[in-house]
């Protein structure tokens, strides 16, 4: 493991964690006791503005943000983990435009300075949790705490906007595969999702229902096309969106969606065999539980190869190499 | 002062109030953010056209337009854009000149914005239950019946919900790191 020297990370859990998601933060801290490295929640954050602070005023958005980075680093943490992919979005951005644009560096500087808080970009490294999951615990690790496989159930992993867009480096920017591969080391069955990383709509839902539910929509049909079991997601506000409006998805549009979405932070703690109330399923509107009753103890039997019919067109081969 | 320069006073005034801005400059008018908009289908205009906006100084023609609030800040153009050009973060600075001009005539997406912030300057953390009353009251009646119906009593019976809401402990500095940051934009982006 290439975490802090002790293993440690500083944990901005975000408004959302709070309450609506209640879900992912007591998943995510959890998984994170399992697999061995530990959440220590900053002291006194405050929100990081959401979408919405930008919109207003964007000095005082960045400094708004900047308050948690200098929290972060005066307690002397190298690393914030901000599970909520929008919080990430603007804890990394903050640190990253302070880097990159002295005029801004300087003004937020001195309006933090009227909080007798200062922060130097680069200080503190912001990190989503399924980074750290994926790179510092590593696939191995994951692989060694997996003690409920989760044998047939068939996953869509979601990862939206946030955690890859704009440039955050640790996957790809239009079709990540991190999650996909920790789909699998914990058991399941990864469906194709060609839209795995299109927005949700974000906060559209309050402005306009033509935006936002066909942005959901698509989604829905997207891994039900693809005989998904359940999306799997990393974000408080994709979950939101693809869960508790899939009713009024279905009421507009005559469509009969039953998708549960799961935090992956839950996915994983089944998979390490907790119980379902210990990360804490239950608290989703679409039920997950018919779609957990599907996992099998045995692993799905892979479909026989079919022999190749000798007298048919030569085609290229569909085999994967190696 | 030259033709040319008063003809391009609006770009330069989105440009110095970006960070990163000055690569609007360079913009190609090659369509791809548009092309990459999840929502460009339901703006007034596609990112290109405001771009070739404000290149023609059509100031009101832009802030009146509802572009910049059916942004969903996915960041596709910004990552697919040839030229580098952060046109999400440029969004952003055609929402906050809409707002301080009072530009944007439907009011939905900046209320919104408004409110969420209210609550956040007041107590330093979000309030969902607080913002959406308030909101919805104000701009939709009948939403909010929807709300304590359907979708809001599903996530207040999940405990989804608060009713009332968290305050962080020192929100003296945090109201003194807003209000400075507040002063110094007044005077310049």
């Amino acid at each position: 493991m290439t975490a802090n020297a002790n293993g440690s990370y500083a944990y901005y859990p975000g408004c959302s964690l709070t309450k609506n998601a209640a879900a992912y933060d007591v998943s995510s801290r959890v998984i994170a006791r399992a697999l061995g490295f530990e959440l220590n929640e900053l002291t006194d954050w405050n929100c990081c503005g959401a979408s919405e602070y930008f919109s207003l005023n964007q000095l005082p958005a960045y400094a708004l943000v900047a308050r948690n980075l200098a929290l972060t680093a005066s307690e002397g943490a190298k690393q914030v983990v901000a599970p909520c992919s929008l919080c990430y979005v603007n804890l990394y951005k903050t640190d990253k435009y302070m880097g990159d644009h002295a005029d801004l560096n300087e003004k937020v500087n001195a309006a933090l300075a009227a909080g007798k808080l200062a922060y130097r970009a680069g200080d503190v490294k912001v990190r989503h949790l399924l980074d750290v999951v994926v790179n510092d615990v590593g696939f191995d690790n994951v692989a060694a705490a997996v003690k409920k496989p989760l044998y047939n159930l068939r996953v869509a992993p979601y990862y939206g906007c946030l955690i890859v867009r704009p440039r955050t480096g640790f996957d790809d920017v239009e079709y990540p595969t991190t999650m996909d591969h920790l789909m699998e080391v914990l058991g399941a069955t990864v469906v194709d999702f060609p839209l795995k990383a299109e927005c949700c709509g974000g906060h559209m839902t309050q402005i306009s229902d033509d935006v936002a539910l066909e942005l959901i929509r698509r989604l829905l049909h997207n891994a039900t096309e693809y005989e998904a079991d359940a999306i799997v997601t990393v974000c408080p506000m994709c979950q939101l969106n693809l869960d508790a409006y899939q009713d009024q998805v279905n009421r507009r549009f005559g469509t009969r969606f039953k998708m549960p979405i799961l935090y992956f932070t839950q996915v994983m703690g089944l998979a390490f065999g907790m119980e379902p109330k210990a990360v804490a399923i239950g608290k989703e509107i679409v039920d997950a539980r018919p779609a957990l009753a599907k996992v099998t103890a045995e692993p799905p039997v892979q479909p026989k190869k079919k022999r190749r019919d000798k007298s048919a067109l030569p085609m290229p081969s569909t085999e994967r190499e190696g | 002062m030259t033709a040319q320069n008063g003809r391009r006073r609006f770009k330069h005034e989105v440009i110095d109030a970006t960070p990163g801005g000055e690569q609007l400059t360079l913009c190609l008018q090659c369509g791809t953010c548009g092309g990459s908009c999840p929502s460009g289908a339901d703006m007034d205009h596609t990112p290109r056209r405001i771009f070739a906006m404000i290149d023609a100084d059509m100031k009101d023609e832009v802030l009146s337009s509802n572009t910049p609030w059916f942004c969903v800040s996915c960041y596709y153009c910004s990552v697919r854009c040839p030229q580098e050009i952060p046109i999400t973060d440029l969004m952003y600075t055609l929402k906050q000149m809409a707002i301080r001009e009072g530009r944007y005539e439907q009011r939905r997406a900046s209320d919104f914005s408004e409110t969420f912030i209210g609550y956040v300057e007041s107590y330093g953390r979000a309030f969902e239950m607080g913002l959406a009353t308030r909101y919805h009251l104000f701009h939709n009646p009948m939403k909010m019946v929807g709300m304590a119906t359907g979708m809001g009593l599903s996530l207040l019976q999940k405990g989804r919900m608060s009713l009332t809401p968290e305050r962080i402990n020192n929100i003296e500095q945090l109201q003194a790191i807003l209000n400075k940051a507040k002063q110094l934009s007044a005077g310049g982006a």
